[in-house]
């Protein structure tokens, strides 16, 4: 049986850049530019068996996508709330590792004008789900098979 | 502090993960599980470090594409594009 748990946490991230709000705005606001800098293909291949990505910027709009990292298979689920050009994004977004639900998570991203260009500010709250102290915990959090059956040995004992 | 309340406070800690408890008689016993608030802050601090990396390449990505027709791109700002393309190769 899973063992169930909820840990909360917000984090705050903010980044100076020399470029205007609406340029640094227009990066998150298309797919095309957000592949030239947003995604992870260094770090995992595209996983076409969780469905096709999807990238509909308005609010209501859906982003979706899923890679595979060692071994484990990623999905990646936002929905936008808010969007306010220049200015504000909003979205939730959910991550399932093979298929479980792990982390919801709100992000609200702020863009300011400054007088060297834009402070962007990224707020994260998230609900991480189970697996953090569970014998999912290892392989979610690393993907190893190794750890994973590790953690059903320990489960097991 | 109520007896209540640190119940409250325990069974919160408890439900996280970072908190176990047993009961032995009339004695309540609480350990912290260490192992749990370490791979916790580690999961945590892991999210963190993903969306700093994103936002690196994103102030990489505005500086390659500085100056670009249709950019938005206003005067200003091009001298405090960091020039580190030519070193960090290939």
């Amino acid at each position: 049986m899973t063992e169930r748990s909820v840990l909360h946490d917000t984090f705050v991230i903010e980044r100076a850049y020399p470029a205007s709000p609406s340029r640094v705005f227009a990066a998150f606001a298309s797919r095309e530019a957000k592949d030239a800098w947003g995604d992870t293909g260094d770090i995992a291949e595209a996983d076409p068996s969780t469905g096709p990505a999807e990238f509909d910027f308005r609010v209501g709009g859906h982003e979706r996508f899923g890679n595979v990292y060692q071994g484990v298979s990623y999905t990646y689920d936002a929905l936008y709330y808010d969007i306010v050009p220049g200015q504000r994004l909003v979205y939730s977004y959910e991550m399932y590792a093979d298929g479980v639900r792990f982390s919801v998570s709100l992000a609200t991203i702020e863009f300011v004008e400054t007088d060297d260009g834009t402070t962007l500010t990224w707020t994260e709250q998230g609900a991480y789900l189970d697996g953090v102290d569970g014998p999912d915990a290892p392989r979610l959090r690393q993907g190893g098979t190794g750890e994973m059956l590790d953690g059903l040995a320990k489960y097991l004992a | 502090m109520s007896l209540a309340a640190v119940l409250q406070h325990v069974q919160v800690l408890e439900t996280s993960g970072l908190v176990r408890s047993r009961k032995l008689g009339r004695t309540r016993t609480c350990s912290l599980n260490a192992g749990s608030l370490r791979s916790a802050e580690r999961w945590i601090s892991e999210r963190r470090t993903f969306v700093e990396r994103r936002l690196d390449r994103l102030g990489e990505y505005l500086a390659d594409t500085a100056g670009q027709p249709g950019s938005g791109h206003t005067g200003p700002a091009a001298p405090h594009a960091p020039a580190r393309n030519q070193e960090d190769g290939p």
